[in-house]
């Protein structure tokens, strides 16, 4: 498979994934936000923007409307769901050739929705419902028609690392919020139910970090997406290696799965938002190293004319 | 209300000079009289939707083509143009012919030039034009093929016959809008498709990727083949995605490529693969840096040593556009009997080389009643139509005529045939051209049955470029008269043995299990909910 079109796919699975745990994350907060009543709202917005990577100046008012646009309606916003599918089509239309056609109609009409202005229309809560919806549209449709060969490796890869990152981001975001952003949380991670089944009803925001950083069954956990990186890196590396890993990105991510299952689970906790920051600069690091790895070389030469 | 239905056609005009290929003085002639019943008998609201949604599948499809940076949808329209069979087989010979001969063209100047020799083009047309590479002089193909893909531009003249317009034997674009057009035109008119025996266009890719494998350096057993495109951004960029995915090769970019020690390898996820036969999309001059424009980025530094080394063949070859010069094309009949001792099948447009002084003399009176185009232009650029210019603009124009005559050649104006074409809920004849593609694999030139048809939608507009605001028609090719033959009965009658789907536990169980079960569950129901009305 040419590096540029790996490239391509592993920058799908990140981009779309994206959109969706945005679109998740702002529907907590804003959930919240109309719920509790006595929360400080620019203070809010201006944590989740800065859970989210956005810097905000000092004296700029943040109230809602920004944090939503910040985050999903402005296309100048590189943070926002609209750049984020934008920039999912784009990668997509790249690697047109080797997606099947249901993959890529199911990217370009979720595109198409957006530039149009439909989307921010919806309002926020049926708009975040929708980036679900098509999120869950595209990868299903990979699922479906894909084949497992490198290049869906790359876009499941790309997908889990994202997923690994964004669950940081959402557990970061409910821990410094008030007690009812993780019952929240698990509900905007689609696994609040089973999260009650698992711990027999008993809700604790103790076990509930636990069920989002640590879960090894719940698909969205912190530990269970790492897992899946590793494994599309290790069926990425055809032959087995007897000691080690020569893979640099396999081993960080190992690493940093390793540090949050064999420590104890009180020490993790204690400074999460800490913690979950470290998670986020090894998801970073860890792409990196993939690039260096599979797609170096993706960049243009330039004739010198024979000269050095 | 009025009823729209049956006025669809009412006020078509097809008066004008033009030849009109649906209506023969307001009667439908006989090939189009089955599509006519149609569209009369379709209620305007349906057409209507059906129209937009051929517009909006394309969007969601991605059928687009980028002017000026803005995507917009291929406009396609939803009335088909056809082709009667003895139409097409003239085409179908005409095409093949015309191909054979600019082979042998080709093979020549960048050879012996025996041409030059028996006096039937002067030397000076080639080397004076600008795609003559002299970088690949000497560069003999493997099988002996330069024009893989070519795409010869036909125009019906106002008697109805077939001509030829241009040439395209470099990067001749638009046949993934075939293949699409017809998709997107069996699904709009499914009524109306499978009233004709229509030829499918389908299996162009495969002829391609035949016709590219069949082109590998000599000793190669399993090619590797890709398409080399500009990239995203590029207009035609759909049609190069398409073409790869369809012939199940790597689309690559220039920088996708390297050569080392006379070979073009590519850069995979698992190290450098050697490439052996490249369909490129990209222009010659964009090819190689080491021998052309120096600041490309779209090409591959030392493909033409490579090429020249036999380790890799491009498709087309590069040098081709002397071939597909309009000044060569005034040549290409004499060419034809020189090559092949036969005589033209299609026939030319009356051309006047502005190169030779005595046919310089007649057009410069007539400026005002001629189109005349530069030899080297595409896409419709710089032509320029004598009797819809100004004073001022034909006075500019004689002066840069004079000013490099050999640039020049002019045509009569040439009524291109119309169709109607469905435009604002009505019928109007708009002009259009027609592209048939030819794919050459060294054994045979094989003519894909179908082409692309560029529609001008603006009225009287008789430049049919997308560039320049042109769309498309699907161009149905019918095998016969009559409509599909009906395809007998299933072959085997034979007792097939049957295994039925498993229903799963929702229907398992008799019937009265299921039904009492439902209504024990019902009983359970009302007691509970009499006991929590009682008072306790």
């Amino acid at each position: 498979m040419l590096s540029r079109i790996a490239e391509s796919l592993f920058w799908i699975g990140r981009y779309v994934e994206r959109a969706e745990d945005t679109a998740r994350i702002l529907e907590v907060q804003t959930q919240l936000m109309i719920d509790d009543p006595t929360l400080d709202i620019p203070t809010t917005c201006r944590e989740v923007l800065a859970i989210m990577g956005v810097p905000v100046e000092d004296d700029a008012i943040v109230g809602t409307y920004e944090l939503l646009q910040r985050l999903a309606y402005d296309p100048t916003a590189p943070a926002s769901i609209h750049a984020t599918m934008s920039n999912a089509r784009e990668v997509a239309k790249r690697a047109r050739e080797t997606l099947s056609t249901s993959m890529w109609e199911a990217v370009n009409t979720t595109w198409r929705l957006i530039p149009s202005g439909q989307f921010e229309r919806m309002g926020p809560s049926a708009s975040f419902r929708w980036v679900r919806d098509r999120a869950a549209l595209i990868n299903g449709t990979a699922d479906a028609t894909m084949p497992r060969d490198e290049g869906w490796q790359f876009l499941m890869l790309g997908r889990s690392i994202e997923r690994a990152d964004m669950t940081a981001r959402l557990v970061a975001a409910a821990s410094v919020s008030t007690s009812s952003a993780w019952s929240t949380s698990l509900r905007a991670s689609g696994g609040y139910e089973s999260f009650l089944r698992t711990y027999n009803g008993l809700e604790t925001d103790r076990k509930a970090a636990e069920f989002l950083v640590l879960d090894r069954l719940f698909p969205r956990s912190v530990v269970f997406s790492l897992g899946r990186a590793e494994q599309c890196l290790e069926n990425l590396e055809s032959a087995g290696q007897r000691a080690g890993f020569q893979n640099e990105a396999q081993r960080l991510l190992g690493r940093t799965r390793a540090e949050l299952e064999y420590r104890a689970l009180a020490d993790v906790l204690t400074d999460l938002p800490a913690e979950m920051e470290r998670l986020q600069q090894t998801c970073a690091q860890a792409t990196d190293a993939v690039a260096r790895r599979y797609f170096a070389g993706s960049v243009a030469t330039i004739w010198n004319q024979g000269r050095w | 209300m009025r009823n729209v239905t049956h006025h669809l056609f009412e006020s078509y005009d097809d008066s004008g000079p033009a030849y009109d290929e649906m209506f023969d003085r307001q009667a439908p002639r006989e090939s189009y009289a089955r599509l006519a019943d149609t569209f009369n008998s379709l209620a305007a609201r349906d057409l209507a939707t059906r129209a937009e949604g051929l517009q909006n599948s394309y969007l969601d499809q991605g059928v687009t083509f980028d002017i000026g940076g803005e995507e917009r949808a291929f406009p396609i329209d939803i009335v088909p143009r056809v082709i009667e069979q003895q139409h097409w087989s003239q085409i179908d010979l005409g095409v093949q012919q015309r191909v054979k001969a600019l082979e042998m063209f080709l093979a020549d100047i960048y050879g012996p030039g025996e041409a030059f020799r028996d006096g039937v083009i002067p030397r000076s047309v080639v080397t004076t034009s600008s795609h003559y590479t002299r970088e690949t002089y000497g560069i003999e193909p493997p099988n002996g093929v330069r024009v893989h893909v070519s795409g010869i531009d036909l125009i019906r003249d106002d008697a109805g016959e077939f001509r030829v317009l241009e040439d395209n034997v470099r990067v001749p674009s638009g046949v993934s809008y075939v293949m699409t057009n017809r998709r997107a035109i069996s699904t709009a008119l499914p009524e109306s498709f499978a009233q004709h025996r229509v030829r499918p266009v389908a299996s162009y890719p495969q002829r391609l990727l035949a016709a590219l494998r069949a082109a590998a350096p000599a000793g190669v057993v399993d090619p590797t083949v890709v398409v080399l495109t500009p990239g995203a951004y590029n207009g035609a960029y759909y049609e190069h995605a398409l073409l790869a995915r369809t012939m199940g090769v790597e689309l690559v970019e220039g920088r996708d490529l390297e050569c080392r020690r006379g070979r073009v390898l590519m850069r995979t996820t698992n190290g450098l693969q050697q490439v052996h036969v490249i369909y490129r999309r990209v222009d010659d001059e964009f090819l190689d840096p080491v021998h052309f424009r120096a600041d490309s980025m779209l090409g591959c530094p030392g493909l033409i040593n490579a090429a020249r080394a036999g380790n890799v063949t491009i498709a087309n070859a590069i040098g081709n556009g002397v071939a597909d010069d309009k000044l060569t094309y005034t040549y290409l009949p004499d060419l034809i009997r020189y090559y092949l001792s036969e005589e033209p099948v299609l026939a030319n447009v009356d051309t006047w080389r502005l190169g030779e002084p005595d046919h310089r003399e007649e057009v410069m009176d007539r400026l005002d009643e001629l189109v005349l185009k530069p030899v080297d232009g595409s896409g419709g650029k710089g032509i320029v139509i004598g009797p819809r210019a100004t004073a001022v603009e034909l006075d500019q124009l004689r002066a840069e005529v004079l000013k490099d005559p050999r640039s020049w050649i002019a045509q009569p104006v040439v009524q291109l045939s119309t169709v109607p074409t469905y435009l604002d809920g009505r019928m109007a004849p708009r002009h259009v051209d027609l592209r048939p593609f030819a794919v050459n694999d060294g054994s045979k030139v094989w003519v894909l049955p179908g082409g692309l048809t560029r529609v001008a939608l603006a009225e009287g507009e008789l430049i049919v470029n997308s560039s320049r605001g042109g769309g498309s028609k699907d161009t149905w090719v019918l095998a016969g008269p009559g409509p599909a033959p009906v395809q007998a009965g299933p072959i085997a009658a034979a007792a097939r043995e049957i295994t039925p789907l498993d229903s799963g536990p929702v229907g398992t169980g008799t019937e009265g299990q299921v039904e009492q079960q439902q209504q024990q569950q019902q009983q359970q129901q009302q007691q509970q909910q009499s006991s929590e009305v009682a008072p306790c």
